[in-house]
């Protein structure tokens, strides 16, 4: 039985942590995440989980300390944002590469500079390639949602790689909203206990972690990666279906918005998605067919699905909350292209840029990339398809 | 959603604007409401103009973006209303709610001819007579339960009372005079004509 609450994304995130009752958590400050450690620091003072809490200096012990325990054999978290994952650089690869399960909350703030707290997603598009497992949350339900679901995945056996799942900083972190809970015992169920094969700390099977790894090998060790990253497809499909079973609760690779009849649709990931579906609900009224897909499973990348639910559409926008300052755009944009070409589909694409360093976006934004849509399919022409969006001089 | 109630605050940073949102969708959400409470954060500081917002309706809130058409719009200092354009977006069907003292004629000027209802509350003078000190979001808190009708005036008590209950549960002392606060507002806040 679900449980009716009110909270905000952070409050959600910790919830979650503290239902999972991870053995490790070793995290660093940083806005607009720092609740998530906050409130978690006064679970284990009030004895309500039993994890060690390390208040380690800085975000790159953060990932280190959980590496560490990780590799020791325990069930390690840990929660940033921004320039605190930046300083995680280096660790992030580690984590990945020695294949450790790690599970990270990623609240979504602009990467300085010029230093910014807002939200967009730059800290999230920077690790797009590094081997992590990532889940966008649009709301403080699905925040909550995906961290009850982040264990299961990265754990399995097939897969061995962390997980992060990321939220938008302030918009969702921050914002009150209701929520449904599910009760201690049943997530502790459902998450079940860790249980690794091998681990450092097992006096019967002495191993060495992250050793020299030269020619010879580092090669078909990253293939192996590769092919985590490909296995984790499946696994993030049936612990969704289990989800399902449990809590009434659906998610799929994507969400499809009125998407099956529309005609021009948007692409696009967080908290966003909910504003999309407001202007659906209203241009539906009106007769116009718009759809949404938000993306939730970012890596892996859902190719082959994407690229057929795009493909009976007229024209389709895809949102990019970081830009990539490429000169050709933003990595959402790229990751759906490549997927429509390598599918053979062709539908009219663009690019907008948007919501950068917590530039709101509003619902009039929204409505005039649905109305730029239409005009793409009345006149055939696509322009320039490396657009802004909510810019203060519009430069198309 | 047409049932879809939206709701700005400004206030200065230390007067609980962003907690009495906080505060509001807490109380809308136990009488069975779907509720959003949210600050647009800024660079805070204490005496810095800020502005928090709720959306309240019958239906799931799926919109994230900040509110520029409000229904209603509270304002908790005075000193705001010549710096800070407080009707902006604000629907003429709708209402503001003031902490003031100034005369009707004064209000109507620093409005710019806002026409919809607006409503006054000396929320000082309250919170110093029920608390012995000037913290006005309680009183604008029930202001704004009154002005919006979103719940029955007996509900919102009761229910403040078991929030208090929790909220200070290591300072019972406040609890009275915050519920004397409640009521107060509830009784004084006023339409001028």
């Amino acid at each position: 039985m679900s449980i009716r609450e009110r909270l905000s994304g952070n409050e959600a995130t910790a919830i979650a942590m503290k239902q999972i009752n991870p053995d490790v958590v070793a995290a660093f400050p940083i806005t607009p995440s720092t609740e998530i450690p906050q409130y978690f620091s006064t679970f284990v003072s009030n004895g309500e989980v039993d994890t060690e809490f390390v208040a380690v200096e800085s975000e790159h012990s953060a990932m280190s300390a959980t590496i560490g325990a990780e590799a020791a054999g325990a069930r390690a978290m840990t929660a940033t944002s921004a320039n605190g994952l930046s300083l995680m650089w280096e660790m992030i690869y580690i984590a990945s590469s020695l294949r450790l399960p790690i599970v990270m909350a990623l609240v979504n703030r602009a990467v300085s500079g010029p230093l910014n707290i807002h939200n967009d997603h730059s800290d999230a598009m920077g690790v797009r390639d590094t081997g992590w497992i990532m889940l966008f949350s649009e709301n403080n339900q699905e925040a909550y949602d995906n961290m009850l679901m982040a264990h299961k995945i990265a754990e399995n056996k097939k897969v061995l790689l962390p997980l992060m799942v990321c939220q938008d900083g302030f918009i969702t972190s921050h914002s009150i909203e209701n929520i449904q809970l599910e009760s201690d015992e049943e997530v502790k169920k459902f998450v079940g206990s860790y249980k690794p094969e091998h681990y450092l700390l097992n006096d019967k099977e002495p191993i060495a972690v992250g050793p020299l790894d030269l020619q010879a090998y580092l090669f078909e060790h990253k293939a192996q990666q590769a092919e985590a990253m490909r296995n984790a497809k499946q696994v993030i499909k049936e612990v969704a279906e289990e989800f399902e079973k449990w809590t009434g609760r659906k998610y799929e690779f994507f969400e499809k918005y009125m998407l099956d009849d529309a005609e021009i649709a948007i692409v696009c990931m967080n908290s966003t998605a909910g504003t999309a579906k407001a202007v659906i609900n209203d241009l539906r009224a009106k007769g116009v067919k718009a759809g949404l897909l938000k993306i939730r499973m970012f890596r892996p990348f859902p190719v082959e699905e994407v690229a057929e639910a795009l493909s009976n559409l007229k024209a389709v926008a895809i949102l990019d909350k970081a830009d990539s300052l490429n000169g050709a755009g933003g990595a959402l944009f790229e990751d759906v292209t490549s997927s429509m070409y390598v599918n053979k589909k062709q539908v009219p694409m663009v690019n907008y840029v948007y919501g950068i360093g917590g530039r709101d976006t509003t619902e009039a934004q929204i409505e005039s990339v649905y109305s730029d849509l239409q005009k793409i399919v009345e006149t055939g022409d696509i322009g320039n398809p490396y657009r802004y969006l909510g810019l203060r001089k519009e430069r198309n | 959603m047409s049932n879809l109630i939206e709701i700005r605050w400004h206030g200065r940073g230390g007067q609980g604007a962003k907690t009495a949102s906080l505060l509001l969708a807490d109380a809308a959400f136990n009488t069975g409401k779907y509720i959003q409470g949210f600050p647009e954060y800024g660079p805070e500081r204490m005496g810095a103009p800020i502005t928090a917002y709720n959306r309240i309706s019958d239906d799931p809130i799926t919109i994230h973006s900040n509110i520029y058409e409000p229904d209603y719009v509270v304002v908790v200092d005075d000193t705001l209303l010549s710096s800070v354009p407080v009707t902006a977006g604000l629907k003429e069907n709708g209402a503001i709610v003031i902490n003031t003292t100034k005369s009707p004629e004064y209000l109507k000027e620093k409005l710019n001819g806002y026409k919809g209802r607006i409503y006054t509350i000396d929320a000082k003078k309250i919170s110093e007579e029920a608390l012995g000190k000037y913290f006005p979001n309680t009183p604008m808190l029930a202001a704004i339960v009154k002005v919006t009708g979103i719940m029955e005036e007996n509900l919102f008590v009761e229910d403040m009372k078991a929030s208090f209950k929790h909220k200070f549960a290591k300072k019972p002392e406040v609890i009275e005079g915050n519920m004397k606060a409640l009521e107060l507002a509830l009784k004084e806040v006023k339409q001028i004509q």
